[in-house]
């Protein structure tokens, strides 16, 4: 019993952190209407910073700094931001469709970056010995998982509060008045491509701070986390949730990656094991297919409801 | 810096313009960036790689042809899987994205693009597994051709082949009555539909020229190189660049940025190292969209 409460707790952390996420794309996709398909790259952006930030000093790569975990989230936050502030500034004055292809370049190259850059990022080893919050506690796994929980949940709500809070500011305003009426919003002198590149950066700013918060929770890092696979993850939740709402965003988080790992449970428990690798395909196949169809018959979301206007 | 780069980088930026054809004409006739163009090209090579298994059940095995790697065989089955690719383009065109393009949302279609391209690399994977796949076991001697440059038959044949694609390709939409019309759409939507152009007709055209021109590109990487699911993912950032340097919508444009692309890609992996290949395309997407978004024969849209 004590073991299921705290497979619960770990359970809820890996989804919430994904939360994180998710509420960075909804920033970006639900609100102004930018499309990134580049998170996993985003992501590896914010978990390397902080991993060589904070990690204690090694040998064999760069970095190993030691600092203070807040202090590394706080640099994955400032370090992705800026990126994704540098590709807005690139493609956000050209149609839409460049950015979609820049972002999608940003994941190759971070990717590269992650895999052959040894003498920073360890290459295919990837980072270990990332320090993890509460590790005090590591000698008793339950009252870990449950003060690892109490951890996520603080930063989620944080950042759940403080998108709230931006949304519903005179800056979100101005936002989704882009996405309606991008002609009617300039002609109120708002410059477009300035808001947009602000949204896009602080979107990219929280996606940071949940690959920060991922690596410190799971303690290790490597380019493997980061694959295409990610970034379609990420979107499958937010399309499940309805985008434009932060609570959706959430929502969708937890179901969609319940679905994800009771499919991969049920697989490696009832399918052979020379199997299993086409088993995990196949889960892939479904999540794009269940994402044509959201489009295609409920835009929305499934718990979004109506899009306010 | 030894010479061999050329040759390497002239096939490379020959198939990564033809598949840039493809992502060049969807985007300037269907107004959005497809990503799941390089994943017809993988099925494409898969096609052609299932057909050619059942036409050496049939006839049993082929010698090949002179100094090649292949017979024709395997011209057949590459011939068949252009139509087989170019028809799955129009079904998924018809069961996805005609219907998202309807609603009017451009973005939508992008990513819904996006959601197919992962569903049908999965596929591949599921169906054929990750494990790389060749048409030919055989190795090929290169031979050399002067300043130190070697090449093997198949790539000389494959790089003539393209030549003869994007020629016929660059004829059929300059002097056919369907390739003047899809320019016509291209360039004014509205004014095409008012003159009388079938729009359905240009839609079909654009999907089996792109599936299919697709499909060649995967089948000659296939021959050239090997056969991977993630083959098209690979290719999809040098072919999305080659459109985009090349200026949306101009086929020599395509062509051209392709082979500048792959020249460039084969001199970085002598000057840096092959690990970083595949950055060199996003190096030059960016420096397009900061310098010269139009890219190198585009014309700004209105």
């Amino acid at each position: 019993m004590i073991d299921l409460l705290g497979y619960g707790a770990f359970f809820l952390s890996t989804a919430l952190i994904l939360g994180i996420i998710t509420l960075g794309l909804n920033l970006q996709w639900g609100l102004t209407g930018l499309f990134n398909v580049g998170i996993a790259g985003f992501v590896a952006i914010g978990a390397y910073t902080s991993a060589i930030l904070t990690t204690p000093e090694t040998a064999d790569r760069i970095g190993g700094f030691g600092w203070p975990m807040l202090a590394g989230w706080a640099a994955a936050m400032a370090v992705t931001g800026l990126a994704a502030a540098l590709t807005g500034f690139a493609t956000l004055r050209l149609k839409a469709d460049y950015l979609a292809i820049t972002t999608f370049g940003v994941a190759v190259v971070m990717q590269l970056v992650a895999l052959n850059a040894q003498s920073l990022t360890g290459g295919p080893f990837g980072v270990a010995f990332i320090p993890r919050p509460m590790a005090g506690l590591a000698d008793t796994p339950v009252a870990f998982n449950f003060a690892n929980l109490a951890v996520v949940i603080a930063v989620t709500l944080a950042v759940y509060l403080a998108l709230e809070h931006l949304s519903r500011s005179p800056w979100g305003r101005v936002l989704r008045a882009l996405r309606e009426d991008e002609r009617a919003a300039i002609s109120l002198g708002k410059s477009a491509r300035s808001y947009r590149i602000q949204a896009f950066a602080v979107g990219g700013a929280v996606m940071g701070l949940g690959g920060a918060v991922q690596a410190h929770f799971i303690g290790f890092i490597a380019p493997n986390n980061y694959l295409p696979t990610l970034t379609f993850q990420i979107w499958a939740m937010l399309m499940v949730g309805g985008s434009g709402s932060n609570r959706g965003a959430l929502l969708g988080t937890v179901v969609v990656w319940a679905i994800w790992v009771g499919a991969g449970a049920f697989s490696s428990a009832m399918v052979p094991t020379d199997w299993q690798a086409r088993t995990a395909s196949l889960q892939i196949v479904a999540i794009g297919v269940m994402l044509c169809l959201i489009l295609l018959l409920r835009p929305a979301g499934f718990f979004g409801g109506r899009r306010k206007r | 810096m030894n010479l061999q780069f050329l040759a390497d980088g002239l096939i490379t930026g020959s198939l990564i313009g033809l598949g840039a054809i493809g992502v060049t004409l969807t985007y300037s006739i269907l107004r959005f960036s497809n990503f799941a163009h390089g994943d017809l090209m993988a099925w494409g090579a898969y096609a052609a790689l299932t057909l050619l298994g059942l036409i050496s059940a049939l006839v049993g095995s082929v010698a090949p042809i002179g100094v090649l790697s292949f017979g024709w065989p395997l011209i057949l089955a590459a011939g068949l899987s252009m139509a087989l690719v170019g028809g799955m383009a129009l079904v998924l065109d018809w069961l996805l994205f005609a219907r998202l393009r309807a609603k009017g949302q451009a973005i939508i279609v992008v990513m819904a693009s996006f959601g197919a391209s992962m569903a049908l690399r999965s596929l591949l994977e599921f169906i054929f597994t990750s494990k790389p796949a060749y048409f030919s076991r055989a190795i090929q001697m290169a031979m050399p051709v002067g300043l130190g440059i070697r090449v093997t038959p198949d790539q000389i044949v494959l790089l003539l082949v393209t030549l003869a694609l994007v020629v016929a390709m660059h004829l059929f939409m300059e002097r056919s009555q369907t390739g003047r019309e899809m320019r016509a759409y291209s360039q004014n939507p509205a004014l095409a539909r008012v003159v009388g152009i079938d729009v359905a007709r240009i839609v079909r055209a654009t999907w089996m020229i792109g599936g299919g021109l697709a499909c060649a590109a995967g089948v000659m990487v296939g021959i050239l190189v090997q056969i991977r699911p993630l083959m098209g993912l690979d290719m999809l950032l040098p072919m999305f660049a080659a459109a985009i340097l090349g200026g949306i919508g101009s086929i020599p444009g395509a062509v051209l940025a392709g082979l500048i692309i792959g020249l460039s890609e084969s001199a970085a992996v002598q000057l840096v190292g092959a690990e970083w290949r595949a950055g060199v395309a996003f190096a030059i997407l960016m420096g397009v969209l900061l310098i010269r978004p139009t890219g190198l024969f585009g014309v700004a849209e209105r």
